[in-house]
């Protein structure tokens, strides 16, 4: 009989069709017996296991979510593009095997890498955002792709929310007042009401819904620009983002990212929220022109903003850090304990659907 | 504003201290042609002399935060009929002492409540979502060269415990329940028409939440409320959020339980010891912090001066008070 050596994990992988599928033994104590766990190698066909731990899977953004990338070493041939040194070469010996990619808001799968990988099937998203995915292609090459909506809404929309507080009510800069031991020198100074302010929405889907129903516990009248105007919605309707900003104290930007909607806050826009307006971004850093958004807040023309989006994360440009009007977030909008789990348990779950041949969870092509 | 002969004629309306909303807002604020102001911090006498000379037959006086109104001061106020606050907590005057000399009092009413609800959800938002914390991780450059912040906790679904259900506890849960979260209070006694459960001991309703939220006036029943056991009950998954009185905590036993990990966060608005916020705390990024400036917005200030002149020319016209404070 044979016993394979406890293999370092790396190796892993060529165990794997030996291996029970829910349960590894070479994470269990090195002295676990292969015998006594009757995980022996036997001359069972490969058909008789489950195939799943055989599929690859590639990880095109970077490993950062430590639930998701678990949960997927677990049941698949997990290969991260971030850790290939020679990424053409990696790809370019992998592509007859990569069948499912996974990706998140920072990388996705566009049509260059689409190309290379002519036995993808799906690609299944850490995000509810699909601009980093070439929805076109994919359709075009029968390519299924999946996302996370629903399960981040609730946070996306707090934060949302968060944020507007903060700025209108300066609490980062009266915490750092009482830090800085000023509160000895005097009170802090006069804040915004946040309370009643009209609160403008662009883009009114689920995370736009869910912001306007919280806002309005707070008594502020709600507006909002979409592609059309909504059937049933007591909300007032502007027929452009100009129009919208020019009657609104808040500004949020709450729409998918498209080649339509990029630097849908130009310079126009930011001019008619003016120098006692704020701008809330949770939808993509390129929705806002950075660097008129950057000079207007520099120069006052506009009143504040909150971000946790931005062009080039995770490069935010540094004359926003000294200002006390502007609240920065490092990306957070999904980022509670309680969501990313359930953004990973939807990638696994699409994953798992899609090569059990059962229907997706939650398709988008 | 017309003749000194006719000012004179002018009720007058009595200023112990100078209130900071006339420093902040501007004094012209509360200027009326129904009254003027008698202001005791002007004169150079001492200020019981003062009030003894000059305030005999004053019927009304302002009175802010800081100008505690007992029997010392009312024993020369023999006409007193009304207080009007700039506050909404009535804690720097002796209720029971103005009530057995037959005096009205009108507060901020309402004027304070959205404001300060705000501030209490916005601090609890800030906590569980690390708001100011990432503010400041990406302002110091960190997240390009640390890479991401620990992730925060879910609003929806959090039991949030109101301690005071008042005007202000009131407001506070409206704009949670649009958040998700449960409610459940503790107050003196149950209010009838409130749907929320209702928990006579705050120490059961600590066990029962994810989050307190303090929303009531700070009174001798009321003082160190929240302690040791109540904490220990709230535990180390819990959030504490004070925009009511620092007195309401037992603030040296809160530090420890932040310190060492026994309670999971706090947003404080108001301390024991104003302005001094407790050392301990300003290394510690799961607390948040503002410096007693919940009601300080423009709108409310500019509303609260308009409160108070309405409630003096009422009281001077014979009228029903704006916001009479009336004992429950």
């Amino acid at each position: 009989m044979w016993f394979p050596k406890l293999l370092p994990v790396t190796e892993r992988s060529l165990l794997r069709p030996f291996l029970h599928h829910t349960t590894n033994p070479l994470l269990h104590s090195s002295t676990t017996s292969l015998r006594q766990s009757n995980l022996l190698p036997r001359r069972v066909s490969t058909a008789a296991v489950s195939p799943m731990e055989s599929i690859s899977v590639l990880m095109t953004c970077p490993p950062v979510h430590p639930y998701l990338v678990e949960a997927l070493e677990k049941r698949f041939t997990l290969h991260k593009l971030d850790s290939v040194p020679d990424k053409p070469q990696f790809l370019s010996s992998h592509r007859d095997s990569i069948r499912a990619v996974v990706g998140n808001a920072a990388a996705g799968a566009d049509a260059e890498l689409i190309d290379q990988l002519p036995k993808l099937e799906i690609v299944s998203s850490y995000s509810v955002g699909l601009d980093k995915i070439d929805l076109a292609k994919c359709k075009e090459k029968g390519i299924r792709v999946t996302n996370t909506p629903d399960v981040l809404t609730d946070d996306v929309a707090d934060l949302a929310l968060g944020l507007m507080l903060a700025v209108l009510r300066r609490l980062c800069e009266s915490d750092r007042y009482v830090r800085s031991g000023l509160w000895k020198k005097g009170d802090y100074k006069l804040t915004t009401k946040f309370s009643g302010k009209t609160v403008g929405i662009i883009g009114l889907g689920r995370i736009g819904m869910a912001i306007a129903q919280r806002a309005e516990a707070f008594s502020c009248p709600i507006s909002y620009f979409s592609r059309s105007q909504k059937p049933g919605i007591n909300y007032k309707y502007h027929p452009s983002v100009v129009d919208l900003a020019a009657n609104c104290d808040i500004l949020v930007v709450a729409c998918a990212l498209t080649p339509e909607t990029r630097h849908i806050i130009n310079r126009e826009v930011i001019d008619a929220l003016g120098p006692k307006g704020v701008l809330i971004n949770i939808g993509r850093g390129p929705h806002v022109d950075e660097a008129e958004l950057v000079s207007a807040l520099v120069e006052g023309r506009l009143g504040g903003a909150g971000l946790d989006v931005f062009q080039d994360e995770p490069n935010v440009p540094e004359e926003l850090f000294k200002l006390e009007n502007v609240v920065l977030l490092p990306h957070v909008g999904s980022g509670t304990v309680e969501t990313r789990q359930a953004m990973a348990d939807l990638v696994v779950g699409n994953l798992e659907a899609h090569f059990l041949n059962k229907p997706l969870l939650t398709p988008v092509v | 504003m017309g003749s000194p002969a006719a000012d004179e004629d002018l009720p007058q309306v009595l200023l112990i201290r100078n209130p900071p909303a006339f420093t902040i807002d501007g004094e012209e604020q509360f200027t009326s042609a129904k009254f003027r102001f008698l202001k005791a911090f002007e004169s150079t006498l001492p200020p019981h002399d003062f009030l003894a000379a000059r305030a005999q037959s004053v019927r009304a006086m302002l009175a802010s935060g800081g100008a505690v109104v007992d029997a010392s001061v009312l024993q020369f106020l023999p006409e007193l009929r009304l207080i009007v606050t700039t506050t909404a907590g009535l804690n720097q005057l002796d209720l029971p002492e103005c009530r057995r000399r037959g005096i009205r009092i009108a507060n901020a009413g309402d004027v304070y409540s959205a404001d300060v609800a705000d501030c209490a959800v916005g601090l609890l938002i800030d906590v569980l979502r690390k708001i100011s914390a990432c503010n400041r991780y990406v302002k110091q450059g960190f997240w390009a060269s640390k890479g991401d912040y620990p992730l925060g906790s879910k609003l929806r679904g959090k039991r949030i415990g109101i301690v005071g259900l008042g005007r202000i506890g009131y407001q506070v849960a409206k704009r949670l329940e649009a958040f998700g979260c449960s409610i459940a209070y503790n107050s003196r006694k149950a209010k009838p028409g409130v749907s929320y459960p209702f928990y006579q001991e705050v120490q059961e309703l600590a066990a029962k939440s994810d989050a307190l939220i303090l929303c009531c006036g700070l009174t001798e029943q009321t003082r160190h409320m929240i302690n040791k056991e109540v904490l220990a009950a709230l535990g180390k998954d819990g959030v504490i959020v004070n925009i009511a009185r620092g007195g309401v905590i037992d603030e040296k036993e809160m530090v420890r339980c932040l310190m060492e990990g026994e309670i999971a966060g706090a947003g404080l608005d108001v301390f024991e010891n104003e302005p001094d916020a407790p050392k301990e705390l300003m290394e510690l990024d799961n607390v948040v912090m503002s410096p007693h400036c919940a009601v300080f917005t423009r709108e409310s200030l500019l509303d609260v001066a308009r409160l108070v002149v309405g409630n003096l020319e009422a009281f001077f016209s014979n009228e029903p008070l704006l916001s009479e404070y009336e004992d429950d």
